[in-house]
């Protein structure tokens, strides 16, 4: 329950009120994430809160961090060679193992393509090891498409589909939802290891329409986000159902949660 | 030492330093939203039902220190904070409150979770139980197999045998640590007419339960989260979180930072929460559950039904505090029986 003192390596605002910060001098002394796993990362004197793992780059670790509340607005704030405290690993990541030899479909809304993005890294490289692979990528506007830099790289491995709610005329692509994009990326829904994060209300029709199209709900895979205090199951904040979602999660099968979505306020 | 003592109107857990502090002569009348507490005219020691408050502040306490640190923008030092030896004496603690401090150990003393402040507190209690011969209108410690007896995790456990002319104590043994006690203490040994005597006080007790819980109802509540019995409690519940403070096994906490006013000193507090909060839930700024009636039967269904997948039994004891406690009366044995209904 201590945390680690940590250092700001590097900083950058990827989007609008979106930040992506680079934590060394720590990362090797708690551990890296797993992809899909999280840190809890502490604004001393403000709080903490459970940022997943955005990527690695060396020793350091990389969160992204969207301003919505008190300590992700002192999280967004830092500025390199500030100080900030870090636990983790904490929770249960992606099961890519689910994927090995099957067709896969990857679903993204917002700030979801953060958890997926190290996932989708292991997936492109080793891109053999898989079927069909679909990845559908959903923002707000295109200002708040995360990693666009890296789309050409995806691209050229896997079925990639972008699209925007709201869009400037100057956009060519896709506008509309995720959940309308399912059919535009070819994977065999009977046996695609699925893999879906963004807001919940978009994670609950994404299970739908691929649930219709005939995936079953243990392969589905959803990375879940409620308060945590703790990470280690002490706290009870992030109880979705009989499940903690700080150790269980925040990655679970849609089989596991499947009851509890349907009820509203679980 | 703990040991139920009267307080403020009450008998509660509290330290005492001598025999003469139990509730010696006293019992409560406790029902929904009710407590007195009532002179018996005997010289009884436990003569009372479930203490108001229970056993948990001195094992988890309201509030703990998890950690100091100072820090400036750049830099930041942090020093865990190793919690003080304490070593208690729970005396007088009843069936109901036993089984609900093996429940808290599931929580904090998980393997791969050890809770250090949590720990560091149990290890070294020394249990003297006592059989719960008086139970109050608002227990149902045999509906949930508990109580009224101890059957472990004790040092000692006490049968108070009072009838006007006798008053002894029967006393089983559980550990070594109790045996030694027991060598410095003066007695006959029991025969069989002690043990029948204490197991008619048991049977007695059992009997006078003043509420009933059936197991087979949880799980069909469960299978009813949009019944409207749910909405109807909603009504009635003033999400004060009194229940939650009282249970002797809720356990969910929030952690605060708290900072100096020179602002460079900081530390990490874990208090008490209650899932009856908005802030419980709150995510992006908004709870998840924003309705008294979704955070009423998030409270319901964890104690009675989701606690069986997440520690392996009920989270219940059925020692009646929340009904007690509750300023409405709101009595979780009859809500549950109404949402059980199909």
């Amino acid at each position: 329950m201590v945390p680690v003192a940590c250092r700001v390596a590097a900083r950058e605002e990827i989007a609008p009120g979106t930040v992506s910060l680079t934590v060394g001098d720590c990362a090797r002394s708690v551990g890296v994430p797993a992809p899909g796993q999280f840190n809890m990362l502490w604004a001393p004197g403000v709080g903490e809160v459970p940022i997943s793992l955005a990527g690695r780059d060396g020793d350091d670790v990389v969160h992204v961090i969207k301003a919505v509340g008190a300590v992700t607005r002192a999280l967004c704030a830092l500025q390199p060679g500030d100080a900030l405290g870090l636990r983790g690993p904490f929770g249960t990541g992606w099961d890519l193992t689910a994927a090995d030899g099957h067709d896969v479909l990857i679903i993204a809304g917002g700030l979801g393509l953060v958890p997926l993005r190290p996932l989708i890294g292991e997936i492109v490289a080793h891109r053999a090891r898989f079927g069909s692979v679909g990845l559908i990528i959903g923002a707000r506007s295109p200002s708040d498409l995360l990693f666009a830099e890296e789309f050409a790289v995806w691209g050229a491995a896997v079925d990639l589909e972008v699209t925007v709610d709201h869009a400037p005329t100057d956009w060519t692509g896709r506008v509309g939802v995720v959940t309308q994009l399912v059919d535009a990326v070819s994977v065999d829904h009977d046996d695609a290891a699925t893999f879906i994060c963004g807001p919940e209300v978009m994670m609950r029709f994404a299970a739908r329409e691929v649930l219709e199209r005939g995936t079953p709900a243990d392969r589905i895979q959803v990375s879940m986000e409620r308060n945590m205090h703790c990470g280690i199951g002490h706290c009870g904040r992030c109880q979705l159902g009989p499940v903690f979602l700080c150790r269980e999660g925040p990655v679970v099968p849609w089989a596991r949660i499947d009851a509890s979505m349907k009820v509203r306020g679980r | 030492m703990i040991a139920p003592t009267v307080r403020d109107g009450t008998i509660t857990p509290d330290r005492i330093d001598s025999a003469a502090e139990l509730p010696i002569g006293y019992t409560d009348d406790q029902d929904g939203g009710h407590y007195r507490l009532v002179p018996t005219g005997t010289d009884e020691y436990f003569a009372s039902s479930s203490p108001i408050d229970s056993w948990k502040r001195f094992l988890s306490p309201p509030e703990a220190l998890l950690v100091r640190g100072r820090s400036s923008s750049t830099d930041l030092e942090v020093e865990p904070v190793v919690p003080d030896p304490v070593a208690f004496a729970f005396v007088g603690i009843r069936a109901c409150d036993l089984a609900a401090i093996g429940l808290l150990d599931r929580v904090f003393l998980a393997p791969d979770a050890v809770d250090p402040t949590y720990a560091t507190r149990r290890r070294e209690v020394f249990v003297v139980a006592v059989g719960c011969v008086h139970p109050g209108a608002t227990c149902f410690c045999a509906s949930m197999g508990t109580g009224p007896i101890p059957r472990d995790g004790y040092d000692l456990a006490l049968t108070e045998l009072y009838d006007g002319d006798r008053h002894e104590f029967l006393v089983d043994v559980g550990s070594d640590r109790g045996a030694a006690v027991m060598a410095d203490v003066s007695g006959r040994p029991a025969v069989a007419a002690d043990d029948e005597a204490a197991a008619a006080r048991a049977e007695r007790a059992v009997a006078a339960m003043g509420r009933q819980l059936d197991p087979l109802d949880p799980p069909r509540a469960a299978a009813n989260p949009e019944h409207v019995g749910w909405g109807d409690v909603a009504g009635r519940c003033l999400s004060c979180g009194n229940c939650t403070m009282v249970c002797p096994t809720c356990f969910c906490s929030a952690t605060q930072d708290r900072t100096a006013l020179l602002g460079d000193g900081v530390e990490r507090w874990r208090v008490w929460d209650s899932c009856f909060t908005a802030d419980f839930s709150s995510l992006h700024g908004n709870p998840v559950r924003a309705t008294t009636e979704s955070r009423y039967r998030q409270w319901l269904l964890h104690k009675l039904v989701t606690w069986h997948d997440q520690f392996g039994s009920s989270g219940c004891v059925g020692c009646g505090r929340c009904i007690t406690s509750c300023p409405v009366g709101i009595d979780l044995t009859a809500e549950i029986r109404v949402l059980a209904e199909s």
